[in-house]
């Protein structure tokens, strides 16, 4: 039972959605279904912040390593929650627009949640440079190639990419840096990119065939 | 241990501090560089260009404070630039907080350089919905399925310029701006490719090659990343550039005579002198930081550029050491390495 | 305050200067094809002022006019209202709020920067509900051909046939990954993405961890998986706990080897980056789909020396994962992933068929460029048709 009722609601639903796009009465079918699943992904929420709270929680009771962590994770995830319900210090009251100007929710939107993503986002510029630095090694052929390729795109982004080859007459306008790096990501890492998403589709329709069709079980638990 | 060992086995927080350099040094000195305008760039500035007065523009901002550096200089231009072809505007996002963004964005740009827009008559601010590319699947049809008011909180009905809004088709241009998902990618299968509408826009430079097979058929045009946003405010510059000085001026203008104005109401005396000085103060600064405030992707994609050197260096470094440390291993016989770090072998131990 | 049809420019230029501009030609307004009804399409030829690159005609404006019941032309005259303005170049407009119940009538005019033309009208039009979308007929031909060559094959090897099936280097390292973490004993870390269920990425995500799951519970290695939505979390426990029940050991098995961190993109990570620098896993699986995050992550995860498998859709991450993971999956193989590992037939046919697509998409691809190419060499209009039909048949519209 606990197996066959999900099989049985995912052959239907599978079957039905893959038959509306075909007809434009039941087109927006595939838009109620996504909004069901919006609503069951908000009440899955309360199972999400229960269990970071019950682990977290624990961690501190026990003072178990690294139990500070899990304390400023837990004050963070109530204080916003209250603020945010509660519209602390917001000048249109309870019933006001939540991101009005001035309220508590705003001031931990704009002076916490902006940096901390921001700074979160900008360690990518660190981590691009050492894994170029580590990657990007002429071990081989193909690894040549690659990096012939990252150079020129890299190259071709910068200002002295353009200064480089500014002096080529106009019939070579096709040798100027940036235009061969405009050539490598329109022409071949296109063709590289297509191929990929081909791929990449054939594989979501057969997991999806298999799913549909009950082939594919292993994600309700066990076989 | 020799000179080519210890930069083969360099700590990456060595790295690190490079790249902070080469970041902030250009910001500090804000050094920037000469744009030339790419044709997939001119492409977007173009189709924005022929737009004619009051032809509806759904403004799309699907990006977030973390992604807001890299999209925000090309937000702004895109806005300038619509703006000063009088479209009306709708503001959406399929990102929770880009409804902030959205906001800020109105309040930076629109309001103090385009006082003649009227929310609900000129623009609107649709807000966010849950949904991802479910959210343009209805609005493809039926916007009001959706949408009962607008971000505000104001019913639909009671807005002037959504009156004749059914749905998507009602649009002339979709122009995206986004960070990932949902965004540009979404918005051309499920939105304007359905309902044959044009479509540009923006999006992060990490994305931008997941874009290039739909241009120039499905996607008109589009600008990735910093370099991106500093192409067009390149050509923005070139055609409207006195326009858009003039009025950040007058806003900045108005802006000043509100602000003494307010302080006249609540303050008296030297504490009046004061605190005028001070509003002054700002309003010179901020009159002396014009470009960089206009045109802010010029002024971005100094540290980028710089920092693509900074990288290109390291990895000639990289590589020159990796070649010095070959040789010298073919003398010596090496025991290879476990299996696990096979792929690594050849790198520095971190 | 901006009207659609006020000239845009109010300093009007000398009357001797001011050259009338021509209205569009023989519009017309008709049903939209294939749809659900409740809009009509309108469509014309271009105005004989507006040329490309021309900066005469600025745009034209579309009005609309219900057709009373009792129709007298005086009334009709006056009802006509703007309902939206399109640019230049344009010859085709959807009026997507019309009710079936009721005909309408277009009115368009060319809009110039001083001064609008003479309207041209259309006949009337009413909008209405059509049962199959024949537009999308070619997508029908299409998903019935790969999904039938799907099945097909896992019923082909059902029946006990045997197949050759490559092997992938990053599924063959996930049980020498599992079992360094047990030698070491140090934890195993599995990050299914930051998507939600409804992403088929992670669905292949939840079937890897199940089959990774059942080695860890004989081995009774310990893992953790932090979740970056509530339905994923609840989702991988059950995969985990049913894979520990198969084991013989329901006991080992703790809800807290899986939790929710945060949907927010980069307080996930900085909460993943946190585990990874206090545990030091021995083995990190990233298996779903991923964004900005992946580098963060990988690199983290490169700088505690664990060992990295993994496996995503999103081509954007696929280079940072390959830079500083000692696996990757790359798209498909992240699919093929649970066939795999299973081994089993009708399991390893969908494989197989999936192969069959890339084949067809081969055949159709070669066949397209060499139509494309013997048109250009012998500027057949003939060949040019085909090409076109070929064309179109891939293209999918509303």
């Amino acid at each position: 039972m606990k197996r066959t009722v999900p099989l049985v609601i995912t052959f239907v639903v599978g079957w039905v959605l893959i038959f509306s796009v075909f007809f434009p009465y039941t087109e927006s079918l595939g838009e109620d279904f996504s909004v069901f699943f919006d609503i069951i992904a908000s009440i899955a929420f309360i199972l999400g912040g229960g269990s970071l709270i019950k682990m977290f929680g624990a961690k501190v009771i026990k003072r178990q390593p690294g139990w500070g962590y899990a304390l400023v994770a837990i004050v963070g995830f109530v204080g916003t929650l209250v603020v945010g319900l509660l519209k602390t210090g917001n000048p249109e009251g309870i019933t006001g627009n939540v991101l009005a100007e001035g309220s508590a929710i705003m001031a931990v939107y704009d002076y916490m949640f902006k940096p901390c993503g921001a700074t979160m986002f900008a360690l990518l510029a660190f981590y691009v440079a050492s894994a170029a630095y580590r990657a990007f090694r002429a071990k081989n052929t193909e690894a040549v190639i690659l990096l012939v390729t990252a150079f020129i795109i890299l190259f071709g982004r910068t200002f002295l990419g353009t200064l480089a080859t500014i002096w080529l007459p106009e019939q070579l306008d096709f040798l100027k840096i940036p235009n061969i790096a405009s050539w490598i990501m329109i022409v071949l890492n296109q063709a590289g990119n297509r191929a990929i998403m081909i791929g990449i589709s054939l594989g979501i329709i057969s997991t999806s065939l298999k799913v549909i069709l009950g082939i594919e079980r292993s994600y309700l638990g066990s076989e | 241990m020799r000179i080519y060992e210890k930069i083969r086995d360099i700590d990456r927080r060595l790295i690190f501090l490079l790249i902070a350099l080469a970041v902030s040094l250009p910001i500090i000195f804000q050094i920037s560089f000469p744009e030339i305008t790419t044709p997939m760039v001119k492409k977007v500035f173009d189709q924005i260009d022929s737009m004619p007065a009051g032809s509806k523009v759904l403004l799309a901002f699907d990006y977030d404070p973390a992604s807001e550096p890299e999209l925000q200089p090309m937000a702004n231009s895109l806005l300038r630039h619509l703006a000063l072809r009088r479209c009306k505007l709708y503001f959406i996002t399929l990102w929770p907080v880009g409804q902030n963004m959205i906001e800020d964005t109105i309040k930076n740009v629109l309001l103090p350089e385009f006082g003649e827009y009227t929310y609900g008559v000129d623009y609107v601010n649709l807000g966010f919905k849950s949904g991802n590319e479910g959210v343009i699947k209805v609005v493809q049809t039926n916007l009001r399925k959706l949408y009962t008011t607008d971000g505000r909180g104001t019913a639909i009905d009671k807005i002037q310029m959504l009156k004749d809004v059914k749905s998507l088709a009602s649009m002339a241009l979709i122009v995206n701006v986004s960070a990932g998902y949902p965004g540009l990618k979404e918005w051309i299968q499920y939105g304007s490719d359905p309902v044959g509408l044009a479509i540009v826009g923006g999006c992060t430079a990490v994305q931008a090659p997941l874009l290039y097979p739909y241009y120039p058929n499905q996607l008109i045009g589009f600008m990735g990343g910093i370099k991106g946003a500093a192409e067009y405010d390149e050509i923005l510059r070139k055609n409207y550039g006195d326009q858009i000085s003039q009025r950040y001026k007058n806003g900045l203008q108005s802006w000043l005579s509100t602000e003494v104005g307010k302080l006249r109401a609540s303050y008296t005396g030297e504490q009046l002198q004061q605190r005028i000085a001070e509003a002054q103060e700002k309003y010179k600064q901020k009159l002396d930081s014009e470009k960089k405030e206009l045109y802010l992707g010029l002024f971005r994609m100094g540290p980028q550029a710089i920092a693509h050197l900074v990288i290109m260096l390291l990895i000639v470094t990289g590589n020159v050491t990796f070649f010095i440390d070959r040789r010298r291993r073919k003398k010596k016989t090496v025991s290879s390495p476990p299996a696990f770090l096979r792929k690594q072998e050849a790198g520095p131990s971190e | 305050m901006l009207t659609a049809f006020v000239p845009r420019s109010q300093a009007r230029p000398d009357a001797a200067m001011l050259v009338r501009i021509r209205p569009p030609v023989s519009p017309r307004a008709f049903d939209t094809p294939s749809d659900a009804g409740g809009c009509i399409t309108v469509r014309w030829q271009l105005s004989p002022d507006d040329q490309p690159g021309g900066k005469l005609v600025e745009g034209y404006g579309i009005y609309r006019a219900e057709e009373p019941a009792g129709p007298s032309a005086a009334l009709r005259v006056n009802s006509f209202k703007p309902i939206d303005v399109v640019p230049a170049g344009t010859t085709e407009y959807k009026d997507s709020s019309t009710d079936d119940a009721k005909t309408y009538r277009y009115r368009l005019v060319a809009l110039s920067e001083f001064e609008n033309s003479e309207p041209a009208e259309t006949p009337v039009a009413q909008s209405s509900l059509q049962l199959f979308n024949l537009n999308r007929l070619n997508l029908l031909v299409i998903s019935i051909i790969i999904s039938g060559t799907v099945i097909f094959y896992i019923q082909y090897l059902k029946s006990g046939r045997q197949t050759f099936i490559r092997k992938i280097a990053g599924l063959e390292a996930v049980d020498e990954a599992i079992g360094r973490a047990t030698e070491m004993g140090r934890p195993i870390l599995f990050i299914p993405g930051i998507q939600d269920m409804n992403d088929i990425q992670t669905v292949a995500g939840m079937i890897i961890l199940g089959r990774i799951a059942k080695t860890i519970a004989e081995y009774d290695t310990p893992i953790e998986v932090p979740t970056s939505r509530a339905l994923v979390m609840t989702t991988a426990r059950e995969i985990v706990k049913e894979a520990y029940l198969a084991a013989g050991r329901p006991d080992a098995y703790s809800d807290d080897m899986i939790y929710y961190l945060t949907d927010e993109q980069f307080g996930y990570v900085a909460g993943v980056n946190g585990i990874m620098v206090r545990k030091k896993p021995a083995a990190c699986f990233y298996m779903g789909a991923f964004f900005a995050e992946s580098l963060i992550l990988a690199e983290t995860g490169n700088d505690i020396g664990a060992i990295q498998i993994a496996g995503t859709a999103m081509p954007a991450q696929l280079p940072f994962f390959i830079a500083a993971c000692d696996y990757t999956l790359i798209g498909e193989e992240l699919f093929a992933a649970s066939a795999y590992l299973s081994g089993e037939p009708k399991q390893l046919g969908s494989l197989k068929g999936q192969d069959m697509g890339k084949i067809i998409a081969m055949a159709c691809i070669l066949f397209g460029v060499f139509l494309a190419t013997l048109t250009s060499v012998t500027g057949s209009s003939a060949i040019l048709e085909v090409l076109e039909w070929f064309r179109s048949f891939f293209s999918v519209s509303a």
